[in-house]
């Protein structure tokens, strides 16, 4: 695939993203802890899947005429391998238990917010479609997985234990949504500390707190993944990898 | 013959081996949360219709999980929730005395006079 336009590589990035943190939550379908939260959690993952789409179905679009290929939206979900995936390594990491799968919501769905306000202010209308359409879903993203941090961590002496833990293993992990990569479009150090502030007020709410000096890990969006994500491909894509182009 | 039924939730199944008869108290269960009847008002100017119950710890995540339950297709427009323990319903033991009586009372209907034809939606 040829990728020399850095603006195809940001719409695979924000694609892949969303894509891989659907199939991360999707994984909770059926396994939730409660019928009514089990809903909530595969609604969220459809809007992501959704999302996804949108952006894959305009990354092939504008692939396409770049480069007289023939990509489509499956192509570019279930034919490229884990060092072409560009998504955050927040998003590939397992689910855990309910602490850690609402806290990874939470501290990506309050970026995407940020990211996505600023994208729907782009001069490509096709793109700022896009994420207008998407903010009010993840407004409610927002919303409900705030509402769980705060649930868990000013809740039980356990609930808050698991939430901590959640958040110390996760933590490292935010630092790279702020690293610019070479195909940014959008500076992302202006949207750090309003994540931050927003983010710490959650916390604090419930009675949770930032880690101090973390290391902060990096690599997924130029396609360096951790040992998750090879894992996740495999059960994605074994179907369309074993029986191309299969349809039911 | 008493069967111990441990029930494990999502993310809390121990390693193999490590199945013994570990009670997971502590947790949250279904039935330690309250149950509420969900309301919702398919469109403007309708009346809330009652659209069945769900389990929620409080009201405000009662009202998200009808969200998410009850009108993701796109059936309703609000939602009222009420914890079930204060709704007061009729005891099916009087069923007789309280609606029988009303079966041979057809003069109870606005069936005996015209109605203009000005008059609408009667």
């Amino acid at each position: 695939m040829n990728l020399k336009n850095l603006y195809h590589s940001f719409l695979l990035h924000l694609a892949d993203s969303s894509l891989i943190i659907a199939q991360r939550n999707g994984e909770c379908c059926a396994h939730g802890p409660i019928l009514e939260q089990d809903i909530a959690i595969t609604n969220i993952t459809l809007d992501l899947l959704g999302q996804s789409r949108n952006f894959y179905q305009y990354a092939a679009q504008r692939l396409n005429e770049a480069n007289g290929s023939s990509e489509t939206e499956d192509t570019l979900a279930y034919h490229r391998g884990e060092r072409d995936f560009k998504n955050f390594l927040l998003c590939e990491l397992p689910n855990g238990d309910w602490a850690q799968t609402i806290t990874r919501q939470f501290l990506f769905s309050c970026f995407q917010q940020l990211l996505f306000e600023k994208l729907s202010k782009s001069n490509d209308e096709h793109l700022a479609a896009i994420a207008n359409k998407s903010l009010k879903e993840i407004q409610y993203h927002v919303k409900w997985s705030s509402e769980w941090v705060i649930r868990l961590g000013d809740g039980t002496e356990e609930s808050h234990e698991r939430m901590k833990k959640a958040i110390d293993y996760l933590w490292p992990y935010t630092g790279e949504m702020f690293m610019p990569a070479t195909y940014d479009i959008i500076n992302l150090e202006d949207l750090k500390s309003i994540w931050l502030n927003k983010v710490e007020a959650v916390l604090q709410e419930a009675t949770l707190s930032v880690p101090a000096n973390t290391f902060m890990h990096s690599g997924g969006k130029s396609g360096v993944h951790t040992e998750h994500l090879g894992f996740l491909l495999a059960e994605m894509q074994y179907l369309q990898r074993t029986y191309p182009g299969a349809e039911w | 013959m008493h069967i111990n039924i441990t029930k494990y939730y999502y993310g809390d199944i121990p390693d193999a081996g490590n199945n013994n008869t570990h009670e997971s108290t502590g947790h949250s269960t279904t039935s330690s949360w309250p149950l509420w009847e969900v309301f919702i008002r398919s469109k403007q100017g309708l009346d809330h219709k009652h659209a069945g119950s769900l389990h929620a710890a409080d009201a405000a995540m009662a009202i998200e999980n009808a969200r998410d339950v009850y009108t993701r297709r796109q059936e309703g427009i609000s939602i009222w929730v009420v914890e079930s323990q204060y709704i007061h319903a009729s005891n099916p033991d009087d069923a007789e005395m309280f609606y029988e009586p009303a079966s041979d009372k057809v003069y109870r209907h606005p069936t005996f006079y015209d109605l203009p034809d000005e008059v609408k939606h009667m």
